[in-house]
């Protein structure tokens, strides 16, 4: 391609027409936490994790209902599994298993 | 003699009170403007949060009305105080001297085509709250095509110094969130998106209700107001807001929009209280006596008021306000 000196930078805006509701059906229906999150922080907020690294599962769930699944993923990459944010979910939400849920869903 | 009342407006406020006060065994006048009863009420399918149908409560408000007199399509021309007492008239011709007077005058829907930015009245698939009960109820409205994305956005006219309403009109995000559940019930393959900038479900069994749509119907709240909406060729909508949890700006493509037009102080109500010189609040609600103690009474003897013609108020609270309100006219009257 020719160099003009400047390039175009792609679009920022989350078009949710583009989001494979499907991926997010399955995956809510192997743990509901993807549908009941009220993203209320607790789990970012008590995650050691976090700390050290971009860890939250309140964003990694955010993510995957608008197709971000690398995302999501990487949220989670830095996860020991300690159930902390389990600890404080206000939802009830089994973390760890949705969290599980997720890696299964995409690593396998 | 039995001392007369007359209680200006016939909703659920109007209605509750009317029974109450016959039972007392007052003489009551139920002045309504429109040719029916139930106001709102009368307007709606089934009620937040159980879903329940509106129509039967409705029904047992006015069969408890007894010898209540009942006067329809009957505008108010001028109220005003002689002595201890009130004289109105009314467009019918008829006119009545009472001992106090009750104002039931309730609220307004907002004028949703007033935020022409949402298009109401102008796009295709763009319907209101009241506009989605009344598809309930009769099955009809050609804006609606077995849609399979439907947004809803909350706060229409509510929170909006732009649409000069600052407050919070308190129902409508029950609303919104029961018309979800609704709408999906009825369109299972369509994904339902809810625009909210804060989730206000702060009545009991309203959080369970929350629960449900996301749990069972799979509602995806989006938080964030809608800035726009436009009309595509093929009628569809695209309407853009900001994801504020993931601070990005978003679209989607809607077969449906749904906007929850919020409560807006009742204009026939506020014609009535400038007759009698009862003041307004700058938000446009009429004015009480005391917003803790005295929300019944006003400043001027034997006027009381109820419901929401004094602010945003919900079924149970208005019917509430409606019991207060006669316990406290019976002890004016009998004092
Ligand atoms: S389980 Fe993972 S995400 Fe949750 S608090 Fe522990 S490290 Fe953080
Ligand atoms: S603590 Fe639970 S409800 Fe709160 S953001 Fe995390 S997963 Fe969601
Ligand atoms: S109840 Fe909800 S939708 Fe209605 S004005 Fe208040 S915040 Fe907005």
């Amino acid at each position: 391609m020719i160099d003009f000196g400047f390039h175009i930078t792609p679009s920022g805006t989350l078009n949710l027409d583009d989001v494979d509701q499907k991926t997010v059906d399955t995956l809510s229906r192997a743990d509901y936490g993807f549908r009941t999150c009220i993203a209320c922080g607790s789990c970012t907020a008590s995650c050691p994790a976090g700390v050290f690294s971009e860890t939250s599962v309140r964003q990694a769930i955010l993510s995957v209902l608008n197709g971000k699944d690398e995302k999501a993923l990487r949220l989670l990459s830095s996860c020991m599994l300690c159930g902390k944010c389990l600890m404080v979910c206000p939802r009830g939400i089994n973390t760890r298993h949705l969290i599980l849920s997720l890696q299964k869903q995409f690593e396998g | 003699m039995a001392k007369n009342i007359i209680v200006i407006g016939g909703g659920p406020a109007g209605l509750e009170a009317s029974a109450r006060l016959d039972a007392l065994g007052y003489t009551v006048f139920l002045v309504e403007r429109d040719n029916h009863l139930g106001g709102h009420l009368a307007l709606w399918d089934r009620l937040f949060p159980s879903g329940d149908p509106a129509e039967p409560v409705l029904r047992g408000l006015v069969s408890k009305t007894g010898s209540t007199k009942i006067l329809l399509e009957s505008e108010v021309q001028t109220l005003n105080r002689l002595g201890k007492s009130f004289r109105i008239s009314l467009s019918s011709g008829v006119s009545v001297i009472a001992d106090a007077v009750l104002l039931t005058t309730g609220f307004d829907l907002f004028d949703a085509s007033k935020k022409e930015e949402y298009g109401y009245g102008i796009y295709d698939h763009v319907v209101t709250n009241a506009d989605i009960e009344s598809y309930f109820r009769t099955g009809k409205d050609p804006r609606i095509d077995n849609p399979e994305r439907i947004g809803i956005v909350h706060c229409v006219g509510s929170r909006d110094e732009k649409a000069g309403c600052r407050n919070c009109s308190k129902v409508c995000c029950a609303t919104a969130v029961k018309q979800a559940c609704e709408l999906k019930a009825k369109f299972p393959k369509a994904k339902v998106y809810c625009f909210y900038m804060d989730l206000r479900m702060f009545g009991r069994g309203y959080e369970d209700l929350y629960l449900k749509a996301q749990k069972e119907y799979g509602v995806r709240f989006i938080r964030g107001r809608v800035s726009e909406v436009s009309e595509k060729i093929d009628k569809t909508l695209q309407v853009k807001a900001e994801d504020t949890l993931s601070s990005t700006p978003l679209k989607v493509s809607l077969d449906l929009l749904v906007l929850m037009a919020g409560m807006r102080p009742s204009k026939s109500g506020s014609k009535v209280a400038k007759m009698i010189r009862l003041d307004t609040g700058e938000d446009g609600y009429l004015s009480v006596a005391d917003g803790f103690t005295g929300m019944q009474a006003t400043t001027i003897p034997g006027l009381f008021v109820a419901g929401a013609a004094t602010g945003p108020k919900t079924l149970p609270e208005t019917l509430a306000e409606a019991r207060a309100a006669s316990a406290l006219i019976h002890d004016y009257l009998k004092g």
